[in-house]
């Protein structure tokens, strides 16, 4: 029993921490909105189709597709994940260490989980709906060929929390953000030149691919390319799906623990 | 004694190796106002997080309101307001916001929300600046601000860490007159502070701690009374360390203390010891008379003072 019953408005915890991110999201949705707009618009049309041209000059097709037909769903989860790691690092210490607004969180009826659920509950919706506007750009472009293309935005939703929750988990353990830039450095820039996204696996060094395959991007950029054409063979399907489906989960439990060590130890 | 409102039993709270509070016992009454007093690092902020239902004790027991907070954590801190040592306002967010999120933590009605933003506003002296960014307020009135929002939910005991540590005079009245306010209304207050007048002017009862043990108890008059005598002199020497006169002084006081930078002597009636002083010949740069108050307490009990 918390305060009587007539008193309340009946929200689930972790829903009252998710409402927190949007009513902070409220203040700078416009810049953001724009920017969930035109970056798909700014990238198909610079990439796919610019770099498109150049590459259909000197190679043709790219794996039997145009090269705009190519990285358009890898430009897709590239979004998702950069939105995993953005809202995961900074944001995350500056709450458990710099302006200590979870701290402030679990003084109320909230527990750390509630807190950790509310976060990645929040930055999925807004993979779902960034997931969605670049579905939808992508189409405009011509891209998509199949009906499973439907599931391109659960496939950002997925991208984006095999970030956050093993982000999220770390950034409550750190205590500076030294750390953070580094990660970007040799981790996610790296990453996202380098899981498939703008060249097939390919035309990598024989001796780089298995190296390709180990990253977490490279599972995401496959399932997004045979969610866009509808076609792939299941078993490596399900094998991508599950490294993106272990590591949320793994940063879930992780979380849990590093979220609640933080707060109330 | 009225209802108990919060009971505490042999608390311990180890971090690794430290032990920060150690066998800990309280009991608060309704409607009461319990001050933790202490210097830095006595275990008074380790303390207000185990009775806030935040951090669970590593052994011990507690129960507020009646019920355990380790198992019904959620439902003790829909009952209680915390205010912390920092403030931890959404610093991006406007003063209103910041309180209708806190109601919005709490669950409580739309409705609900908007009416008490409105008069907690009022109570923090806030309303004029209800659209303005967090940021952009002074220390006073983000502190105004972090107690405004921990009554979103009419808590029924308010537990307050260091409420006035590093605001100026007029500031620390303007709040101390609203936390008599919250008195007043039968709101149980729990203070910690290492302010001595603060406690005196704010607590019932207290505990003085150190080192994580509570040393003393007892209203603030009454623990002045027990652990130190009705007047206190305090002599300044040009001198680099007043241990030298612990000697001379002794004949003129049942009680004489050296701090760095002067010398208390405990007596009964001060005018008279002063003259005696001056009389034997003894020229004190500076020479003062005033009341005991809980700094000399816990200057007895514990031989260090309060604020270092």
């Amino acid at each position: 029993m918390e305060t009587p019953l007539e008193s309340r408005a009946g929200w689930a915890r972790w829903q009252r921490a998710w409402w927190y991110h949007a009513m902070q999201y409220g203040q700078t949705w416009r810049g953001s909105v724009a920017g969930t707009v035109l970056f798909p618009i700014f990238y198909l049309a610079a990439m796919g189709v610019g770099v498109g041209h150049l590459v259909a000059a000197h190679t043709g097709l790219v794996q039997g597709q145009t090269y705009l037909h190519f990285i358009a769903p890898s430009l897709l989860v590239t979004t998702a994940m950069q939105l995993g790691e953005g809202e995961s690092l900074w944001p995350v210490l500056a709450a458990v260490k710099w302006v200590r607004t979870y701290h402030a969180a679990v003084s109320t009826p909230l527990e750390p989980e509630d807190v950790l659920v509310g976060k990645l509950t929040w930055v999925a919706t807004r993979s779902l709906a960034g997931g969605i506007v670049y579905t939808v750009v992508i189409g405009a472009f011509g891209a998509l060929h199949s009906w499973w293309a439907l599931t391109l935005p659960l496939l950002s939703v997925l991208t984006t929390l095999a970030f956050a929750g093993p982000l999220v988990a770390y950034a409550t353990t750190a205590e500076s953000d030294a750390s953070f830039s580094t990660l970007y450095r040799f981790a996610f820039v790296p990453m996202f030149l380098f899981s498939a996204t703008f060249f097939p696996v390919a035309s990598y060094p024989g001796y780089l691919r298995p190296l390709v395959q180990l990253v977490p991007l490279y599972h995401a950029v496959a399932l997004g390319r045979a969610a866009a054409v509808g076609s792939g063979a299941p078993a490596a399907l399900a094998a991508h799906l599950l490294v993106l489906v272990a590591l949320t989960v793994a940063g879930v439990l992780v979380g849990r623990r590093t979220i609640r060590r933080r707060l109330v130890d | 004694m009225s209802e108990t409102i919060l009971e505490a039993h042999g608390l311990v709270k180890r971090f690794g190796d430290f032990e920060a509070v150690r066998g800990i016992d309280v009991s608060i009454a309704r409607g009461e106002s319990f001050g933790f007093l202490g210097p830095n690092g006595a275990g008074k902020t380790s303390t207000m997080r185990m009775i806030s239902a935040v951090s669970a004790p590593t052994s011990g027991s507690i129960r507020i309101f009646g019920l355990d907070p380790t198992t019904d954590g959620p439902a003790v801190r829909s009952r209680l307001g915390v205010v912390p040592q920092e403030d931890n306002l959404e610093l991006e967010l406007s003063v209103r916001l910041n309180l209708e999120m806190f109601g919005r933590y709490f669950d409580l009605p739309r409705r609900v929300i908007r009416e008490r933003t409105r008069e907690l506003l009022a109570f923090a002296q806030l309303s004029e600046r209800a659209e303005d960014r967090v940021d952009d307020l002074s220390g006073g009135m983000k502190r105004r601000l972090t107690i405004a929002r921990a009554l979103i939910n009419q808590p029924e005991l308010l537990i307050l860490d260091e409420p006035t540590t590093g605001l100026d005079p007029q500031a620390r009245h303007l709040l101390w007159d609203r936390l008599y306010r919250l008195k007043r209304d039968g709101v149980t207050l729990i203070v910690t502070t290492h302010y001595m007048d603060e406690a005196e002017q704010l607590c019932d009862r207290l505990v003085v701690m150190d080192h994580g043990r509570i040393v003393a108890e007892g209203a603030p008059r009454a623990l002045i009374e027990q652990h130190s005598s009705r007047e206190v002199v305090e002599l300044r020497f040009s001198t680099d360390s007043h241990e030298e006169f612990l000697d001379v002084l002794a004949p003129f006081a049942p009680r004489v203390e050296a701090l760095p930078d002067r010398a208390l002597l405990y007596v009964d009636d001060g005018d008279a010891t002063l003259h005696d002083i001056h009389a034997s010949g003894l020229t004190p740069a500076s020479a003062l008379v005033r009341r005991s108050s809980l700094e000399d307490v816990f200057l007895r009990l514990t031989g260090r003072t309060l604020v270092d």
